[in-house]
């Protein structure tokens, strides 16, 4: 069925006899004319404003491929690693779909994180979208848990170990902490028995809590409508029909807008999956090659890039289950976002320079974090990974405090827009 | 400045340009579908590991006593081989009104096999054992008038399932719901008594 | 020259056996008794120092090029397969890759015992390897994704006569290496010279430079070229979908580029629209 592409305001669809049959029965005129042409998004976004497009996008990735490659792997101890060499060499472009999985887990990330970031930068966490901010740090620790649980199914050497590790770590809980561990594991150790678990709720349980928060985080946006790189509320200022008039309609131009992002995305995309899928080590590491060894610890144990930052905390403590606690306050941090920004203002484009120092150490921090993490912990790394901790933290402890205290620039009552040369 | 975010109505569109460059820009995506279904599809086709257990079959016909059947496997699909007498080669040609294609021009077979005895030699004969019905493994009658089927019976192979009835050269016989002969597989000769079933020369 | 499967076997099986012969000449050689000089060099001159920078050796090795890799099988299959096995791969495979014909892939590559579609097995048992090294060769089909291309070249240009060890030989790329100098027939054979460094207060051995104390059959160069096509061999059985996989990556990122170009002209026509 295709989408005429009228000007906006002109009626939504023509009606053949087929169609008619089947508008009356569907609700799919109501949907493309509320959600679609009818939707009125700010005319201003930019660059960090196809993230969340694009986190669509790479999640219907990971679903399609992830379907092709539970067709083909074996699970089980003996079978897991087996299997996807099979994939690999023996399943007619088995290799492309492993990759394009394979890197889809780490583009969703760097999507991911870009999509957040631009929350902290124009303050869309802001009232009246606390719960949308909320429904999306759920999505966030559901995509942890889903690319955690998808590591340890190649059973690999560092897929053993990760998970020894990782699963370790809630065994710092007080008083049930190894009755909980032994019971994830369902075994004395990480065996059979977890990586079995570990497939049922990577394949099945996850991606459809997943695919409820996503739907929930569109329901909570069409609810408030999207925010904008100035912070303005469109919705203040509405035409004479009815529409905000510094909107327009998010089908045709955001669609359009989008198909470009996509583009731009996927080449990018593309050089990864075709011309270094391992990323250098970061995106399949080397000791994952090695089968699964229970005697021998990989010479450096490092959860993939995307966890490190939180690693780092961790590792930072020499106490363990303080360690594990900060890591916990790192993540619930975020949480409290809407709350412990007391600015006046929503966008970065109008705080003042106190929360842009702030929000740039905290960029720094955590690709800091991130850094240490990656490499083994000689004292160079701690010192590293200490000092961003205490950045990391800073940004969030301290909002209450930098946001209430400085300057404001006065906003404008009306988005800032130039045409498009581009 | 104009009051909406869009255009006002004296601004001019062009859209016969905007047709163009979405019927490009669909065409472009629709042809990018379906170069990326491909790779998908393809992983369907049977794996390596299935190619190679999928290999011709080798089969030594050495012991095979004249009257005899043996069942291989290739491709996981049973295999009859039979060594035929020459009078189970004679009674062949005895009745061809009661078949249904006597001369196989609808039934599957390689072209060396494609005669009145379906076969490269008269001695064996080498079918795929599964009924062209709904794929029961027929059962062999070679007994001729065998009382159960009938005082015309030649020999041959009756199908449990639904009744169907094939000759000694794997032919249908009219009456039986299968409507072709049985398959003949790609076969060969590597030794007087060495059958390769796969391939058309060995 | 191709060796026959058969013939590489009985080859692969006294290499271990001439491994301990090696290990008897080189202890004569060691205690400096009247050994014969390597050849090219004159008698009475010091031998030829080399390797005081092998930790920035590279493999440099390229999957593209189908005649290293031909060579790297053969090789791989007469002097490696003894031990070794390449569980993931199939000989049919490699000759399609390639571009081994079917009948010269089974002549001379694939064991007599064996078809072509089989997985590259051993010949090498298990429990004894055990017994003979302390551990079982490991397979190598993914040595190179795990390990690196030039950590391979280095592990075979590396080893040394040591005669405090039991297998005479050791490694620089990995020290009290199981294994033993099976190639030394080809390389030659090379001792170590340590220099002694204090730091730190304490006093230790340094890798300084190799000298040959014996020459093989082939020559320095030649022997790198050998163990080049090995290491480029074992690149392609880490992942023989490398080449397709960078082929078919052109012709999408092209078509990719090409999509985006147009989409972005749609989204220019229809953004002259707002204001």
């Amino acid at each position: 069925m295709v989408i005429e592409m009228h000007p906006p305001g002109a009626p939504a669809v023509k009606t053949g006899r087929l169609r008619a049959w089947f508008y009356k029965r569907f609700p799919i005129e109501e949907f493309i004319s509320d959600q679609l042409t009818g939707y009125y998004a700010p005319k201003n976004f930019n660059f960090w404003y196809y993230f969340g497009v694009l986190s669509l996008v790479v999640l219907a990735l990971q679903l399609f491929t992830g379907i092709f490659l539970t067709m083909f792997y074996k699970v089980g101890e003996a079978t897991s690693f087996n299997s996807v060499e099979f994939i690999m060499r023996e399943i007619d472009y088995g290799w492309l779909i492993r990759y394009l999985h394979s890197t889809g887990a780490s583009a969703f990330f760097v999507v991911v994180y870009l999509h957040m970031f631009r929350a902290l930068l124009y303050g869309s966490y802001k009232t009246p979208r606390e719960l949308l901010w909320i429904i999306g740090m759920f999505v966030y620790l559901a995509l942890m848990a889903e690319a955690f649980l998808g590591y340890v199914l190649p059973w690999g050497n560092m897929s053993y170990w990760a998970a020894q590790v990782i699963v370790n770590v809630f065994g710092t809980i007080p008083g049930i902490g190894p009755g909980l561990v032994e019971w994830i594991r369902g075994d004395y150790g990480i065996a059979d028995a977890t990586l079995n678990r570990f497939f049922a709720l990577h394949v099945v349980a996850v991606p459809l809590g997943l695919l409820l928060l996503v739907m929930l985080h569109l329901i909570a946006l069409r609810r408030t409508g999207s925010s904008n790189p100035d912070g303005i509320e469109i919705k203040d200022h509405l035409g004479p029909d009815g529409h905000p008039i510094d909107g327009i309609p998010f089908h045709p131009y955001y669609t359009v807008k989008d198909t470009v992002g996509i583009g731009v995305f996927l080449v990018m995309f593309a050089i990864v999956v075709f011309f270094v899928p391992t990323f250098g080590g970061y995106f399949l590491e080397p000791a994952n090659f090695e089968p699964a060894n229970p005697l021998s610890t990989p010479p450096e144990i490092t959860p993939s890039w995307y966890l490190t930052p939180y690693y780092a905390i961790l590792r930072g403590i020499p106490n363990q289950r303080l360690g594990a606690l900060l890591l916990l306050l790192a993540i619930v941090a975020y949480f409290f976002l809407p709350w412990l920004d007391c600015s006046p203002v929503k966008s970065m484009r109008y705080k003042g320079w106190l929360s842009k120092t702030f929000l740039t150490l905290f960029v720094i921090s955590f690709f800091g974090l991130m850094y240490a993490g990656l490499h083994p912990p000689d004292p160079v790394y701690v010192l590293v990974g200490r000092v961003c901790t205490a950045l990391y933290f800073a940004y969030f402890v301290l909002m209450p405090w930098y946001t209430r205290m400085e300057r404001v620039k006065p906003v404008p009552d009306r988005l800032r827009f130039h045409a498009h040369a581009v | 400045m104009a009051d909406t975010g869009v255009i006002a109505e004296d601004d001019f569109v062009d859209e016969s340009r905007r047709k163009l460059l979405l019927a490009a820009t669909a065409a472009t995506g629709a042809m990018g579908a379906a170069f990326a279904a491909a790779p998908f599809l393809a992983s369907w086709m049977p794996s390596e590991r299935a190619q190679a257990l999928g290999a011709p079959a080798e089969l030594d016909l050495a012991k095979l006593e004249p009257g005899q059947m043996t069942v291989t496997v290739w491709r996981k699909q049973p295999i009859y081989v039979v060594h035929r007498t020459p009078e189970m080669v004679a009674s062949l040609g005895n009745h061809r009104a009661l078949l249904k294609d006597p001369d196989s021009k609808d039934s599957e077979q390689p072209p060396y096999a494609a005669n009145g005895m379906r076969s490269r030699t008269a001695a064996y004969l080498v079918l795929i054992g599964t009924c062209t019905h709904l794929g029961c493994l027929p059962k062999a009658r070679f007994e001729p008038r065998d009382p159960e089927i009938g005082p015309y019976w030649p020999g041959g192979w009756l199908c449990p399932c639904h009744g169907s009835r094939f000759d000694l050269a794997g032919r249908v016989f009219e009456g039986s719901p299968a409507s072709v002969n049985l398959r003949v597989p790609p076969y060969a000769f590597a030794g007087p008594h060495k059958l390769v079933i796969g391939v058309d020369a060995a | 020259m191709l060796f026959d499967s058969s013939m590489a076997r009985r080859f692969a099986a006294a290499a271990a056996a001439g491994g301990l012969a090696v290990f008897l000449a080189s202890s004569v050689l060691a205690q400096g008794t009247g050994a014969q000089a390597p050849a090219g060099s004159t008698p009475g001159a010091k031998p030829e120092a080399f390797g005081a920078d092998w930790e920035s050796w590279r493999a440099g090795n390229s999957v593209a090029d189908l005649a290293s890799l031909q060579r790297g099988a053969r090789d791989f299959l007469n002097y490696c397969n003894g031990c070794h096995s390449l569980q993931y791969m199939r000989y049919s495979r490699i000759g399609q890759d390639l571009q081994i014909p079917p009948e010269l892939l089974q002549k001379y590559l694939v064991p007599t015992s064996k078809k072509a579609t089989d997985y590259i097995g051993t010949p090498m048992p298990g429990e004894d390897a055990v017994r003979w090294f302390g551990k079982q060769p490991p397979d190598l089909s993914l040595m190179a994704r795990e390990r690196g291309t030039d950590y391979i070249y280095r592990f075979l240009t590396t080893f040394y006569v040591d005669p405090s060890r039991s297998t005479g030989a050791n490694n620089l790329q990995l020290p009290a290496t199981a294994m033993p100098d099976v190639l030394s027939e080809l390389e030659g054979l090379k001792r170590a010279v340590f220099r002694t460094e204090t730091k730190d207060g304490t006093q230790e051995q340094v890798f300084d430079h190799f000298e040959m104390v014996a020459e093989g059959s082939l020559t320095r160069e030649q022997y790198d070229g050998f163990v080049r096509d090995i290491v480029n061999f074992l690149d392609y059985v880490g992942e023989p979908a490398q080449a397709h996989r960078r082929a078919l990556g052109v012709w999408v990122v092209l078509f990719l580029l090409v999509f985006t170009w147009l989409a972005w002209l749609l989204k220019k026509e229809y953004w002259k629209d707002v204001h």
